[in-house]
């Protein structure tokens, strides 16, 4: 296990800028989350990392060394791949077997063997191991992928969003498992998605890319209530947070400076009596859950969209009382103001 | 198709008619092009007098005559000569006698024969391992002009081959490579180099770089990737252009002609000189052909099942 750090790293790719200066530490045993959009710049990073691709800028270091002169081999990282990248014309076995008979770290076959069967057991895959790679389902060939990278003892695992093919439920099992293989192994991850629960479940700290810059680093909880600026606050949260103009709360106390609101559910306040510092809204549609409800509104012309309980009887067309209840505020620029 | 036979097969599905009439066609096809295969197949079975007879005679007695003619050199005797001497040696030595002859010895059939098979596998190899070398690194690396290179490549197909004799015959001579088995080798695998580095850059193109990238973090050199992994993969690839390659070189009659005529000389410009060799010996042209069929034959079919194409998919999520 090692601690990997990019300093002020730069990649291009043509006119485009993939990754932009990233200033990054991911501790030793630490799951570090990357969060961002398509094209957002994480495979990239983790491509960096890797040494599949050079920087054009900037240094890094895996353990303390400079990685730079490292070939990917020499840098002791296991990558999942997205597209799992099964050998095709291997078995299940002599793909989790291939890393431990590469020629810098060549295993005895009985230890081979034990290995194999010990992450294919952890896996649930050990019933498949004869299988050809090709003859395996989306989610049997995921873990496939993800068992090759458990096989070694890297100083860092790579994962470029391993759970995206999975369906829910075997993704929530694996989002566990993968959480329990981290703290027992006390392996540094470095994981990359953009799915905002994986992010919120797993991570020691998530770190939000925008097209290449890292915006912001912190635990889930400072990422979750202190986003930096409007485009970190929009990554995180279900609904999604509702960015309203400062107009649309005229009455709400608000810090100096502040051009938009931003809404989580939690600061939505919905009520049936008109108060003082409320806005009147209309219910536009109700979303049925079942533990909740979606409470689709308009405000003036603006939308929103909060969370309600069930409990609540309303129906579309009933007017409603909004207020806010420790939002938060943006300025002009979109950085964040504290209140 | 008619409104009243629909079944309950797919639309996509072909009526029972058509699948009938294209059953019709492709057999009618492989007849007529087997005919030429079956009438040398026949001669080589004739007697020379039933070989040129008119009209052609398709139920004959088989003799070996052809055969023993094509791997023997013979002399005529006379008629006293011949009954001197002791009992026929095998059968050949009997039909030899029948016309007279004697056997005097071997024939150039066998070396030519080898000639054929070392040039022929050896421009394959070598045209085959140049080219999926030379497709990985077009298909991967960043060369520049590549695709000038590419086109530079191919361009060397747009002639005939044999527009370029003369000078070949000139330069082959001045280096010394004229009716040498290396410099045969060394002319067909110019020729296929060519087809090989496009063949094989279409197969490895569709390769995913994910896989030797793996290999690369798993602990491999870029060279130990590209044997363990990117090499099986494009097994189909590698066959069907050693294929196309082997036919060629195995073929190949005008540069044959040209540039070989004693030690190198291999089995297509050999194989009309029989016919010179006391009279119009076409069942020892037919068995000499027969017998240079064989060895093309076996090694399509030893890759034909590389040529399906389809095992190897599904493994990357597209």
């Amino acid at each position: 296990m090692a601690e990997i750090r990019l300093e002020a790293v730069t990649k291009n790719f043509g006119d485009t800028t993939a990754v932009a200066n990233v200033d990054l530490t991911v501790r030793d045993g630490e799951f570090v989350v990357l969060l961002g959009p398509t094209g957002a710049g994480k495979t990239t990073t983790l491509r960096l990392i890797a040494g599949l691709e050079k920087p054009d800028e900037g240094r890094l270091f895996i353990g303390g060394r400079d990685a730079a002169p490292l070939s990917p081999a020499e840098r002791d990282v296991a990558f999942v791949f997205q597209q799992y990248s099964l050998y095709p014309h291997l078995s299940v076995y002599e793909n989790l077997a291939f890393p431990l008979r590469s020629p810098v770290r060549r295993r005895d076959e009985a230890t081979i063997r034990k290995t194999v069967e010990r992450v294919a057991s952890m896996l649930r895959i050990e019933k498949k191991l004869q299988n050809r790679a090709t003859r395996l389902s989306g989610g049997e060939m995921q873990r496939v992928a993800i068992g090759r990278a458990l096989v070694r003892s890297p100083s860092i695992y790579l994962m470029d969003e391993p759970l995206s093919s999975l369906d829910a439920k075997l993704r929530s099992d694996m989002r566990l498992e993968l959480q329990h293989i981290q703290r027992d192994l006390g392996a540094t991850m470095l994981y990359v998605t953009h799915d905002q629960i994986e992010a919120m479940t797993m991570a020691t700290r998530i770190g939000v890319l925008d097209h290449g810059r890292l915006v912001q680093v912190g635990t889930p909880r400072e990422i979750y209530e202190a986003p930096r600026n409007v485009y970190v606050a929009t990554r995180l949260g279900m609904p999604s947070i509702n960015l309203l103009p400062a107009a649309a709360f005229a009455g709400q106390p608000m810090p100096p400076g502040a051009a938009t609101i931003g809404a989580r559910t939690e600061h939505v306040v919905v009520g049936r009596t008109t108060q003082g510092r409320s806005a009147a809204a209309k219910v536009d549609w109700i979303e049925h859950l079942g533990d909740q409800n979606h409470l689709h509104l308009s405000l003036g012309e603006h939308k929103l969209v909060t969370l309600v309980d069930p409990d609540m009887a309303l129906s579309v067309g009933d007017a409603v009382d909004l207020s806010l209840k420790g939002a938060l505020y943006f300025g002009a620029d979109g950085e964040r103001i504290a209140a | 198709m008619s409104g009243a036979s629909t079944t309950a097969h797919s639309v996509v599905e072909p009526s029972a008619n058509s699948k009938r009439l294209a059953g019709f066609l492709v057999i009618l096809y492989a007849v007529v092009s087997m005919v030429p295969l079956a009438w040398i197949f026949a001669t080589g079975w004739k007697t020379p007098p039933d070989s040129i007879s008119y009209p052609p005679k398709v139920v004959f007695n088989p003799s070996l005559e052809g055969y023993c003619n094509l791997f023997t050199t013979r002399t005529r005797q006379t008629a006293e000569y011949i009954a001197a001497l002791g009992a026929p040696n095998g059968e050949c030595d009997e039909v030899t006698r029948r016309r007279e002859m004697v056997i005097a010895g071997a024939s150039n059939y066998l070396p030519r024969f080898a000639n054929s098979l070392i040039i022929a596998f050896g421009s394959t190899f070598l045209a085959v391992s140049l080219g999926v070398f030379s497709a990985y690194a077009f298909s991967r690396f960043k060369i520049p002009l590549a695709d000038d290179l590419l086109f530079f490549i191919l361009s060397t197909r747009m002639m005939p081959p044999i527009a370029v004799a003369i000078p070949i015959y000139l330069m082959y001579r001045a280096l010394g490579l004229s009716d040498s088995a290396l410099g045969m080798i060394l002319l067909y695998t110019a020729v296929n180099v060519s087809l090989a580095v496009w063949l094989l850059k279409g197969f490895i193109d569709e390769i995913p770089r994910e896989y030797e990238e793996a290999a690369m973090i798993d602990g491999y050199t870029r060279l130990q990737a590209f044997f363990k992994v990117v090499l099986p993969q494009a097994a189909t690839g590698i066959a069907a252009t050693a294929i196309f390659c082997m036919i060629f070189a195995w073929n190949e009659y005008a540069f044959a002609v040209l540039l070989t005529s004693g030690q190198a000389q291999t089995a297509p410009p050999f194989i009309p000189t029989i016919i010179g060799e006391g009279g119009m010996d076409w069942p020892a042209v037919g068995a000499g052909t027969t017998l240079f069929l064989i060895p093309i034959v076996v090694f399509t079919v030893l890759l034909r099942k590389h040529l399906l194409r389809g095992i190897t998919f599904g493994a990357v999520r597209k």
